[in-house]
């Protein structure tokens, strides 16, 4: 039915990169961005950067959260945040979930990741960043 | 080519395979934006040529799990090829997870796919909304074979006879009590039956069982369902699985029936356009109020106040 009003969901692509083979906690954070509303595409475990690029192009997302475990984040996010800008997709914006050291983190945000969740973050804080970081915070 | 200039920027872009340009049009019929619409009435004369093949049964059979293996048969056959998977939205939160894209590890550099994710968003059927238009705009990229895979709510995902050019319902061994279930819904839209897992124990009885249902006819009479046995995971039966849609899609257009389909879903599609229009054009008349009153109040009953207002409406307006 004509709902123009009506604002259309936000789109996040949920990745798992890297190899390590668990992803609870990324299916936590997809429902809960589910319960607040947003089209969660999971991508599911052992992506890699270019997969994961040319997912959130296909599915036209307006934010991407990635869950790493495996401390291989410095290799596989920089790479992932290039190939986003070389695809010309414009500055969606990232967001990295996981335990990533103090330093790492700052070079992350240097780089581009736009929040980082430790094991301690709560879903709530998740999905109201997910929202501010898409302009959505009404 | 003064048809070509005519076109606006973003289709062209899209006849000419611009992917970041088909993903942005898609999210705007899905949204149903102004923009998105002007591209689809532009690129219509384009289309309707391609295969739509839909994929549609019960949860988990393995619909995503065949689609997979179907993007690399039909890769190894040199077809480009396009998906769209649609999963349910939350009536609670709206929200949905969209998970069939877990089950497709195609190669990222190859330009002979494009997948895309849809919720549902409250559309009933086993399909979004915008399938349709998805849909053209995929073959406006330069898709000609679609695979469409339905929410998976089994009986109720008929839907899918309104959009695709052929319906694959995949069932899975040990059916059992289903095959009496399902008869009423989903039986019926098969153009091709396929059992899937069929490397687990129960599939010839399954494939008998189908193929007594599809020999008492009921359908077309010129179109005997096949049924095919496959296994997505190993995989097998894939390549047999799309020589049976390849069948049924050269019956089409050696019968006639492509056009007679067309006829019939091209007329579902302007019925249900123009029914939601008057819907929110009748739901403003301010005459409603009035005409509310003797029906709360019991004297006068639902059915007798919309049959006035119609014939009003109608002296009124024509
Ligand atoms: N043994 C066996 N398992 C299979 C086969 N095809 C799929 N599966 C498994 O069945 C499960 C569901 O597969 P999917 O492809 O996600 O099924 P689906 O019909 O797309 O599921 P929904 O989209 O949730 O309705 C997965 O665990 C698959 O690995 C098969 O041919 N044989
Ligand atoms: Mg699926």
């Amino acid at each position: 039915m004509p709902s123009a009003k009506k604002r259309p969901p936000i789109r996040v692509l949920i990745a798992k990169p890297g190899l390590d083979g668990h992803d609870r906690g990324a299916k936590v954070v997809a429902r809960a961005l589910r319960d607040a509303g947003m089209e969660v595409i999971y991508a599911g475990l052992r992506q890699t950067p270019e997969a994961i690029v040319q997912a959130a192009m296909e599915e036209d997302v307006d934010i991407v959260g990635l869950s790493i475990l495996s401390g291989a984040h410095m290799a596989l996010i920089p790479k992932i945040l290039e190939l986003i800008r070389k695809e010309g997709a414009g500055p969606i914006p990232v967001f990295v979930g996981g335990i990533i050291p103090d330093e790492d983190a700052r070079r992350l945000r240097k780089l581009g990741v736009k929040a980082i969740f430790g094991p301690g973050a709560s879903l709530q804080e998740i999905v109201e960043s997910a929202k501010r970081l898409t302009g959505r915070t009404s | 080519m003064s048809s070509e200039r005519r076109l606006p920027p973003a289709a062209h872009a899209l006849i000419n395979g611009d992917r970041r340009v088909l993903a942005r049009l898609i999210t705007g019929a899905e949204n149903d934006d102004p923009g998105a619409r002007a591209v689809l009435r532009a690129i219509y004369p384009r289309t309707g040529r391609a295969w739509l093949v839909g994929l549609a049964g019960p949860l988990g059979v393995g619909k995503s799990s065949l689609l997979n293996a179907l993007i690399s048969h039909l890769r190894g056959l040199g077809q480009n090829v396009a998906v769209v998977a649609v999963d349910p939205s939350s009536p609670f939160s709206g929200g949905s997870v969209l998970g069939d894209r877990i089950r497709l590890d195609r190669s990222p550099d190859d330009p002979g796919v494009f997948i895309r994710s849809m919720a549902s968003r409250g559309h009933a059927g086993g399909l979004a909304r915008a399938t349709r238009e998805v849909a053209r705009l995929l073959e406006a990229a330069g898709f000609g074979i679609i695979l469409l895979e339905t929410v998976g709510s089994g009986q109720v995902d008929v839907e899918i006879r309104e959009v695709a050019t052929t319906s694959v319902v995949v069932l899975v061994p040990h059916l059992g009590d289903e095959v009496q279930t399902l008869k009423a819904g989903l039986f019926e839209i098969a153009d091709v039956f396929c059992v899937n897992k069929s490397d687990l124990p129960g599939a010839d009885r399954a494939r008998r069982d189908l193929m007594e249902f599809a020999s008492l006819g009921g359908g077309d009479p010129g179109w005997t369902v096949p049924v095919v046995a496959t296994s997505a995971t190993t995989p097998s039966g894939i390549p047999e699985l799309w020589q049976a849609v390849e069948a049924h899609e050269r019956y089409l257009d050696s019968s006639g029936k492509r056009i007679e389909g067309e006829r019939r879903r091209l007329t579902q599609e302007i019925l249900a356009l123009a029914e939601s229009r008057f819907v929110a054009d009748l739901s403003r008349d301010p005459t409603l109020p009035r005409r509310l009153e003797p029906v709360l109040a019991r004297r006068l009953d639902p059915e007798t106040a919309a049959r006035r207002w119609w014939v009003e409406r109608r002296k009124g307006r024509t």
